[in-house]
């Protein structure tokens, strides 16, 4: 893209909303703090931004965090890529074989009303204790969003699109290739995103169940020891893991799906 | 023998539960290589599916659909489509949406390169190569489609109502450039139409289709001397074809 050269004061002007997402933390911060103080909030059940800030730094230093970051970041990413992976593939067979879809729609529908959050517990049950178990309740609630956003996304393409590559006695196969899977992208990265920030969730809640490592697990072990301000300090890493994620979900899909128009899709 | 031929072609759509519904009644006509057939006929009345049977696309209920003597039962390689919208896909350039046909087909695309360059010089696109079809106005989508439908050297050309969603200014335009186009390469047209004037201007033959279910209404010879142009609309000959067009219309519909 080549653009006009712009003045300083238009540049700033152009992303004057970037100076207010700051100025609107900041704004935050302070009104944090203030409100505890005007409203003598003991620190016992809300810490300041000061000691919070301090948990967090604290925690690093002494490599409980590094080590507990570590665990859910793996669980997470090892539950998306599972869940999404087989998502994909279920979402592609059934939009390609009408009877797979006419079978196993029911089905589909009434686990997908069931909250699969509930399962968490069974989960433990049968994977145990450790890592596998969250990676297990990750995936399952990655699974849907991408199934459900495949399947649409697939189906969307454009009937013309596909008469064009037919009336070129085009394969099934290139069919797919050449115009479904190309079609479905925005819907699945809609999938994708909404996924991520899923796994991370789930992650978190099979550590509340039942975990010795990561940072679910963590925010148990310091709200038995009220330790208020370790509790923050976690829920900051968690903020900045999920939009982390998302952040990193919007670069990719902006490069594979810059053809797209800017509607979003939203997830199913 | 004729190049194409159509003979007491049928088509019923089935429907569940329902009786099937009948898009083409009756249709026969005999095209010869390198003519230009326009069809004209009320929406909805099943040219489109008219169309689609030649493309292989749909299958004919009865009668007889012949390419050079060859019966069509599903799609041919000889033979090139261009819709009404210009159906480029948003995520290939340009000269990769022309591309398409020669990836499909299993041809060498190396050999097609050099093709596709002068075909889109013959659209008068070719600085347009690396752009994304949504950075072209829609008469340049539909000239895309066009070369794209050209890239793998069909003998026939199925185009149905392609300029229709173009602007009046354009869609005079873009009917020159049609006329350039067919005269340069000698393909065998079929062109659908809404519009009685494009399809007098641009036909050897104009074919009268009436109501769903389709029959042909009449088929009017248009002895207007070529390169067409458009001064000639304004012509007494141009207006006394349309206008037997235009009276074909208004008798099938009971106006008179």
């Amino acid at each position: 893209m080549t653009s006009p050269k712009l003045s300083l004061g238009e540049r700033i002007l152009a992303n004057v909303h970037y100076i207010l997402i700051v100025a609107v933390f900041v704004l935050f911060v302070g009104s944090w703090e203030l409100s505890l103080y005007l409203l003598s909030i003991p620190e016992y059940l809300i810490p300041t931004p000061r000691q919070t800030v301090v948990a967090l730094v604290r925690g690093f230093m002494r490599g409980v965090y590094w080590w507990n970051t570590w665990v859910t970041l793996i669980e997470s990413v090892l539950g998306f890529l599972i869940g999404s992976g087989a998502g994909l593939a279920l979402g592609t067979l059934l939009a390609q074989f009408r009877i797979l879809e006419r079978v196993f729609y029911p089905y589909l529908v009434a686990f997908q009303t069931l909250p699969k959050i509930a399962l968490a517990p069974l989960l433990i049950l049968w994977f145990g204790f450790g890592m596998s178990s969250k990676v297990a309740i990750a995936a399952m609630v990655a699974f849907f969003p991408v199934l459900v956003n495949m399947f649409v996304g697939l189906q969307s393409a454009d009937r013309d699109q596909v008469d064009l590559v037919r009336s070129l006695s085009g394969t099934r196969w290139q069919i797919f290739v050449k115009i479904q899977f190309p079609s479905s992208l925005p819907f699945l990265f809609a999938g994708l995103d909404v996924a991520l920030v899923f796994s991370i969730l789930g992650a978190i809640v099979g550590e509340f169940i039942g975990a010795t490592h990561g940072l679910g697990a963590l925010i148990m072990q310091l709200n038995l020891t009220l330790d208020i301000a370790g509790v923050f300090s976690v829920l900051v890493i968690l903020a900045v893991m999920g939009v982390g994620a998302h952040v990193a979900m919007q670069a990719i899909q902006r490069r594979v799906t810059f053809w797209a128009k800017t509607e979003t899709f939203t997830s199913l | 023998m004729a190049f194409i031929k159509i003979a007491e072609l049928g088509k019923a759509y089935q429907t569940i539960g329902r009786e099937p519904i009948e898009a083409i009644a009756d249709i026969s006509l005999e095209i010869s290589e390198g003519e230009f057939i326009t069809i004209v006929g009320p929406s909805g009345c099943g040219k489109s599916t008219l169309l689609k049977i030649l493309g292989g696309l749909l299958r004919k209920s009865r009668g007889e659909v012949l390419v050079r003597g060859e019966p069509v039962d599903g799609p041919r390689r000889d033979i090139g489509m261009v819709f009404q919208n210009s159906v480029l896909l948003p995520w290939r350039t340009v000269f990769k949406n022309v591309m398409l046909p020669v990836e499909v087909l299993g041809l060498e695309p190396r050999q097609y390169i050099t093709r596709a360059r002068e075909l889109l010089e013959m659209v008068g696109l070719s600085e347009f190569h690396d752009k994304y079809p949504r950075e072209l106005s829609g008469g340049m989508q539909q000239r895309v489609s066009i070369a794209r439908a050209l890239i793998h050297d069909p003998s026939v050309l199925l185009m149905d109502e392609p300029f229709g969603a173009l602007d009046a200014m354009t869609r005079e335009h873009m009917n020159l450039e049609l006329q350039r186009i067919w005269t340069e390469s000698r393909k065998t047209i079929l062109f659908i139409t809404h519009s009685i004037p494009e399809a007098v201007f641009l036909g050897d033959r104009v074919v009268v289709l009436s109501e769903r279910p389709a029959q042909v209404v009449e088929i009017l010879e248009v002895k207007l001397p070529r390169p067409r142009d458009l001064d000639m609309l304004a012509t007494e000959a141009f207006g006394g074809y349309a206008h037997r067009v235009r009276v074909r219309f208004r008798i099938k519909r009971g106006w008179e």
